[in-house]
């Protein structure tokens, strides 16, 4: 089997329980409504200029709270029924894994990013509609670095005692650069400012994505080792 | 592993520690000139930016401990790697401490969300999570494996963590020691300031070692423990 065979074959498998089950999608999009709803009522009412302030902090706090839910429920299952032994039988790099599970993981973070955004649209007020593409970057480069070191930590949390509680606290520490760039980035966008305003910040997320790709990739092995 | 207790290294160590310690004392208490607007708050820099020092040289020597645990496979690196890292909470700890003791007088507030504070309180979650990610592993190989490639991620992380949070707002007074144009700081200041960092150095490098020569004797207790079964 090839390299994309094996790896397309893991990514399958998780679509495939997903669609059936649709545990992972339907909880990480509720739970992302939910802190947008939340975070209205702790904030509001407000005035219009603060509500553009606060709105792109609410927005990446929903996103990366339920990308936190998904990520970790992602390896929990793979540890019920020990399932994880089972990919780790898989003839091949232990790379793959990582990457299917990163790649799931980033298709599952996206689509609750796609469904939530027009609703965020909505009870906020902000037109996304004429930022479309610069937002869409934002959000790729984002859930990108987030989704990777998401993936192994999420790895590392479910081999513990405690589980997915251990998620958050290695996670966001690590993902602050991510979340600042796409708050900030975010936020200037949101003004009507052109996409050279924040070129550095894309620069960083992008830097954030490559270096911790490659370190995530090669450590994977290091953290499902038993 | 045997401990050995004529350890050259050790025996100079601490009487180099100790006549340090002494000298820094005085260089900062009593040498030093009071500085003319801040006043005496001000000697707080001298265990402030040393301890900064450490930490950071502490969180190195776990980011070069783990990657050759990770390599090597050997519990050496592993052990050397832990102990620098509590070593390291330790003096973050103290830095997020002395840092709001000067902040009050001299900004009016006990906390900034300037870059330099902000990466340090985040490292400081960072390491802790390190030792949570210990603690909760069960077997002791797997969370020394695991620990490790967080204390690789978090020393790459300390750049683009300073980097985003610098870009976010700054506060935080400018470098005056290393900085282009050579140092601001009266040669007074900037002696007692290097006897600091030499006492701070030496305190680490020996309680490095003493942690270092516990976490084996733990070891040499486990095996006795496991003979006896």
């Amino acid at each position: 089997m090839g390299y994309t065979v094996r790896l397309w074959a893991i990514i399958y498998k998780d679509l495939v329980s997903e669609f059936r089950t649709k545990e992972l999608f339907s909880s990480m999009f509720v739970f992302a409504l939910l802190v947008l709803i939340i975070f209205n009522f702790a904030f509001s009412p407000g005035t219009r200029e603060l509500q553009l302030v606060t709105a792109p902090g609410i927005l990446w706090v929903a996103f990366t709270f339920a990308g936190a839910l998904g990520l970790g429920r992602s390896f929990a299952l793979e540890r019920e029924k020990d399932c994880i032994h089972g990919l780790m039988l898989c003839p091949g790099d232990r790379g793959i894994i990582f990457l299917a599970k990163f790649l799931g993981n980033l298709l599952f973070m996206g689509a609750v990013e796609v469904i939530t955004l027009p609703l965020f649209a909505i009870f906020f007020n902000v037109r996304i509609l004429p930022i479309l593409p610069s937002l869409t970057l934002i959000l790729f480069l984002s859930t990108i670095g987030f989704a990777s070191v998401g993936t192994l930590f999420a790895a590392m949390a479910a081999a513990t005692k405690t589980r997915e509680v251990l998620l958050p606290i290695l996670l966001f520490p690590v993902a602050v650069p991510v979340i600042i760039a796409a708050v900030k980035s975010t936020g200037r966008v949101l003004e009507g400012r052109p996409l050279s305003e924040i070129a550095p910040w894309l620069n960083m997320l992008l830097s954030f994505d490559v270096i911790f790709l490659v370190i995530c990739y090669i450590t994977f092995e290091y953290v499902v080792e038993e | 592993m045997g401990i050995d207790e004529r350890d050259k290294f050790r025996k100079w160590l601490a009487p180099a520690l100790f006549l340090s310690m002494l000298a820094a004392l005085y260089a900062a208490f009593v040498y030093a000139p009071t500085e003319a607007t801040q006043g005496d708050v001000q000697r707080i820099f001298y265990f402030h930016v040393p301890s900064a020092w450490v930490a950071f040289l502490a969180f190195f020597v776990v980011f070069l401990g783990s990657i050759l645990y990770l390599w090597k496979k050997d519990r050496r690196w592993d052990i050397l790697a832990s102990s620098s890292a509590e070593i390291g909470v330790l003096f973050t700890t103290m830095v997020l401490l002395t840092g709001p003791l000067w902040g009050k007088p001299i900004w009016g507030t006990y906390w900034s969300w300037d870059p330099r504070l902000t990466t340090t309180l985040i490292l400081w979650l960072i390491y802790v999570a390190y030792f949570m990610l210990r603690a909760y592993a069960g077997e002791r190989v797997k969370g020394a494996r695991m620990a490790a490639v967080l204390g690789i991620i978090g020393f790459v992380d300390v750049p683009l963590i300073y980097l985003s949070v610098l870009w976010w707002r700054s506060l935080h007074p400018l470098p005056v020691v290393v900085r282009p144009g050579g140092p601001a700081l009266p040669p007074s200041m900037l002696g007692s300031l290097m006897v600091s960092l030499l006492a701070f150095t030496l305190l680490y490098l020996y309680l490095l070692r003493e942690r270092v020569l516990l976490e084996r004797l733990n070891d040499e207790v486990e095996a006795l423990k496991q003979k006896r079964r």
